[in-house]
């Protein structure tokens, strides 16, 4: 039979957000994709000629609406490095806290999405309900629900009272039990095993040489962690990368699992070391010469470059985020899956267009 | 035949289906469109489904500003849809450009390329805010469901 074309998005029922690929089929088995991006870019690097060094953190902010806050952090973090800020260590475990409560929401909203991908509807609805306990806490510590702002350069601009800090550790444990309850159903479960188990297989010496990253790369077995590099307040922490090393969707899915569990030990381990002292520092002069700040967001690892020349608009901003290291190791996933299995497969990368688009 | 169409206008004022489209957000808007379909808010005790089918939707959710490449996804996903429908642009950037409005390859906000019933503010806005403006929608609705409905019957006396 001859091959197939067949088109996949922009507007499609299972991505909330445009991207569109080319699935060329052979008897319902993809041997080919291509993808086509550009539906959602804005030229937001380019806004750095038309605001300032201080405004462009509410820009940065909206690079991507899930992961917001730490895309603020890691620029705040590079102006910071270029301008020799010290930022207090009250600051820097604040920023851990919120970075943290934006990986679990956007893990946990990834693993209602995936629970859609795959047709658990109720499965979807139960991970979304106790994802709004986080974003209770985001509301209640931030005052927004999504973007919550709390970055400047040379700190945070708002604090934690000890009251809110209990309070956030008691929201915690009630998500992290029932949270488990539902690990049952997303590892053990027959038919989501049957959906998930050996789809989209990427192999570690695939997943290296393309470059994946974050939990596409770690679900194959490679242990890279940017968070590791101790940037921010990380140093002070504990803890392990989560590695899998089946590389298939349900790898995948085990990783981000258990990063959920990891986020909330990280919260609560930083709760109990935040000390006393400033949130944040004054900042005078003009930043000059460039930098390239790394970190960990959700999807895998976050890169800013930035070049300055002394004035209050930079020369340069540029963005490499984690969705556009992981779409080549997604094409390389897609050959030989199923066509009804594109939707698990695309979206065990967790892509995020608008981050890869800006 | 009257008493059928007064059952179609019923249900369609009744249980809306909505479709979401992702202009050039940065997904904020989007997350919370999905949040109010989910426990908490559940949109679907008001009969709010969400549809992947334009051909099957009555409101069409549109976030972010418009850019060359998906201004004409928008307008073909418009057309797709039947009579009557009624546009909601949500957040900031829809409806105006937001702080995007400056940047080379935004032309502005979702009334740029098609027409645009209900504007809801807000970066982005809260779930709350949403259900507001689909519920300004759906009288919006009702009123164009009425004159679509003497339209064709000036027709049928023609």
């Amino acid at each position: 039979m001859a091959p197939t074309v067949i088109p996949f998005g922009p507007q499609h029922p299972v991505l909330p957000e445009p991207i569109h690929l080319t699935l060329t089929t052979k008897d319902e088995i993809v041997t080919e994709a291509v993808p086509q991006l550009g539906y959602i870019h804005r030229g937001l690097e380019k806004l750095a000629d038309i605001k300032d060094f201080h405004q462009l953190v509410q820009v940065v902010e909206r690079v991507c609406g899930i992961c917001s806050c730490i895309h603020a952090a890691t620029y705040a973090q590079a102006i910071e490095a270029l301008m020799n800020i010290e930022v207090p260590p009250r600051a820097h475990l604040l920023r851990v806290i919120w970075s943290e409560l934006h990986r679990v929401h956007s893990h946990l909203l990834w693993l209602g999405l995936f629970a859609d991908g795959f047709g658990f509807e109720s499965l979807f609805m139960q991970t979304w309900r106790i994802r709004e306990k986080i974003m209770d806490v985001m509301e209640a510590t931030a005052g927004n629900r999504v973007i919550i702002s709390v970055n400047v350069i040379g700190g945070v601009r708002r604090d934690l009272s000890p009251e809110q800090c209990q309070w956030i550790l008691s929201v915690l444990d009630d998500a992290e039990k029932e949270y488990k309850e539902l690990g049952k159903v997303f590892l053990d479960d027959y038919s989501v095993q049957k959906r998930t188990r050996g789809q989209g297989v990427l192999t570690r010496e695939k997943a290296y040489e393309l470059g994946a990253c974050g939990p596409t790369g770690r679900g194959s077995g490679i242990a890279q962690d940017v968070r590791q590099t101790g940037y921010s307040g990380y140093a002070m922490l504990d803890f392990e990368p989560v590695v899998e090393n089946d590389g298939d969707s349900y790898a995948r899915c085990k990783v981000r699992y258990r990063e959920v569990l990891q986020s909330f030990d990280l919260i609560r381990q930083a709760i109990n070391k935040l000390p006393e002292g400033e949130i944040n520092v004054k900042v005078k002069g003009n930043p000059e010469g460039e930098v390239i700040t790394r970190s960990e967001q959700p999807r895998g690892e976050l890169l800013y470059y930035v070049r300055a020349s002394g004035k209050k608009h930079l020369d340069r901003l540029r963005i490499r985020t984690p969705t556009f290291a992981n779409i080549p190791p997604l094409l390389a996933m897609l050959p030989g899956t199923e066509l009804a299995n594109v939707p698990v497969v695309v979206l065990s990368i967790d892509p995020c267009i608008s981050c890869t688009e800006r | 035949m009257q008493a059928i169409k007064n059952l179609i206008k019923k249900s369609r004022i009744k249980s809306p289906w909505l479709l979401h489209y992702d202009c050039s957000s940065c997904n904020g808007c989007d997350i919370e469109i999905l949040a109010c379909l989910t426990p908490l808010y559940d949109v679907e005790r008001f009969g709010i489904i969400n549809a992947g089918n334009p051909k099957h939707a009555d409101i069409l959710l549109v976030t972010g500003g418009v850019n060359n490449r998906n201004k004409h996804v928008l307008q073909n996903i418009y057309a797709q849809m039947p009579d009557p429908k009624v546009v909601v642009c949500v957040g900031a950037c829809g409806n105006t450009g937001g702080i995007f409005r400056d940047a080379y390859n935004i032309l502005g906000g979702v009334d740029k390329a098609i027409p645009v019933d209900v504007y809801v503010p807000g970066c982005p806005p809260k779930p709350e805010a949403i259900i507001d403006g689909v519920v300004k929608a759906l009288g919006i609705l009702a009123e164009k469901s009425e004159n679509l409905k003497n339209c064709v019957e000036q027709e049928d006396d023609r």
